[in-house]
């Protein structure tokens, strides 16, 4: 005989919750932020460099964040655009959780900023499970990974506000096959957009721009099925639920049918 | 393996629940991991007992339910198994589904504490 308590508490409860605080902390200063997950070498940094500028072409006060286990290197690259950046070192965890955001929200990010983002380590499983507090979850990949990575990936594509596909001035080259491409995105985020975008020739960067600058200004995110629910009810978070224990007493043994879901 | 920070968080979890109860061991826990939570139950088993020494948890048995997951049918309203790799769309009607009922879970779902009430 022993005592249980029935606890029904999401395991990352403390990330979700820091993070909807952040999610509140950056609405009251009007900062829209965006978590870009990929692979390494996606091309997220060349990317994300002239996404930088040219939102600063475009009058916008947009700032980033970068992570990685070691080296300065992608901040240095992204300061080129002239934007503010901070490169986070992760010192080997394998993904961003949002207290170190919020570390840097509250240390360094300048006002006023409208546009913040945020570089995840390169890396298409563990950053899938951890919300940063953002308002749109960017999930990317080049043309030279193969076009079923969205069914390897499924977490990371199928959660994802927007895809983007990177390097399609080599896609040619590769024998990329779109069409795949696309179905595979469809089965796991039926009605996400997927964007087509080139760091070499600017391909898509506007139109990146234009999705990311809509949503600062109102415009609902696509709502994936398979977001968590405090992302895919953006603007409604309640933070952790509330514990409900129940406590009481049984024999050992673990063959009890598991029990519905509450979510 | 972001699965030794999810080992991390329920070793937390379970241990607030242990105080909050007055135990001073946790005998076991039950966690819920749905099948698209992106956690690997192996991986998760090897963390937690890594984790887990020293801890309150140390030694404690870790009982993992998965759940498979299940989507409803945004057209003829079905109930389906979403498969693996996930497919989002009814094998019934070919209509995307417009929800996502189970298959997300990570939860911790039951701490047993060791010793006597």
């Amino acid at each position: 005989m022993c005592r249980s308590v029935d606890v029904r508490t999401a395991v990352l409860a403390k990330n979700d919750g820091l993070a909807a605080e952040l999610r509140a902390e950056l609405a009251r200063r009007r900062v829209t932020a965006v978590n870009l997950l990929s692979s390494p070498g996606s091309g997220k940094t060349a990317l994300l460099e002239l996404v930088l500028r040219r939102a600063r072409e475009r009058g916008q006060t947009v700032a980033a964040l970068t992570a990685d286990l070691a080296t300065e290197n992608d901040a240095r690259r992204l300061a080129r655009s002239g934007a503010p950046v901070r490169q986070v070192l992760t010192g080997g965890l394998c993904h961003l959780e949002s207290a170190q955001v919020r570390a840097l929200i509250d240390d360094w990010l300048p006002d006023p900023t409208r546009l913040l983002f945020v570089e995840n380590v390169g890396n298409l499983v563990c950053p899938a499970s951890y919300d940063l507090g953002e308002t749109l979850r960017v999930t990317l990949m080049s043309v030279t990974e193969g076009e079923d990575k969205p069914l390897k990936y499924p977490t990371a594509f199928g959660a994802a506000h927007l895809v983007v596909l990177t390097k399609t001035d080599i896609a040619d080259a590769v024998g990329f096959d779109d069409a795949a491409f696309t179905t595979a995105v469809e089965r796991v985020n039926p009605g996400v957009e997927i964007l087509r975008t080139s760091a070499r020739t600017g391909q898509g960067v506007d139109t990146l721009l234009d999705r990311v600058l809509a949503v600062a200004g109102g415009v609902a995110p696509h709502a994936p099925l398979l977001a968590a629910k405090h992302l895919r009810a953006h603007g409604h978070d309640h933070g952790p639920a509330q514990d409900r224990h129940h406590e009481h007493d049984h024999d050992h043994g673990h063959g009890r049918a598991p029990r519905p879901t509450t979510a | 393996m972001h699965e030794l920070s999810i080992a991390a968080a329920v070793v937390e979890s379970a241990e607030d629940v242990a105080r909050e109860h007055g135990a001073d061991a946790v005998a076991g826990v039950t966690l819920r991991i749905g099948e698209l939570a992106g956690v690997v139950p192996d991986a998760l088993r090897f963390s937690f007992s890594l984790v887990a020494e020293g801890t309150a948890l140390d030694g404690a048995e870790l009982v993992i339910e998965e759940v498979p997951a299940r989507a409803r049918c945004g057209g003829c309203d079905a109930r389906f198994a979403v498969g693996s790799p996930p497919a989002l769309w009814c094998p019934h009607c070919d209509t995307a589904a417009a929800e996502l009922l189970t298959g997300r879970e990570l939860e911790l779902a039951e701490v047993r504490m060791a010793g006597s009430p």
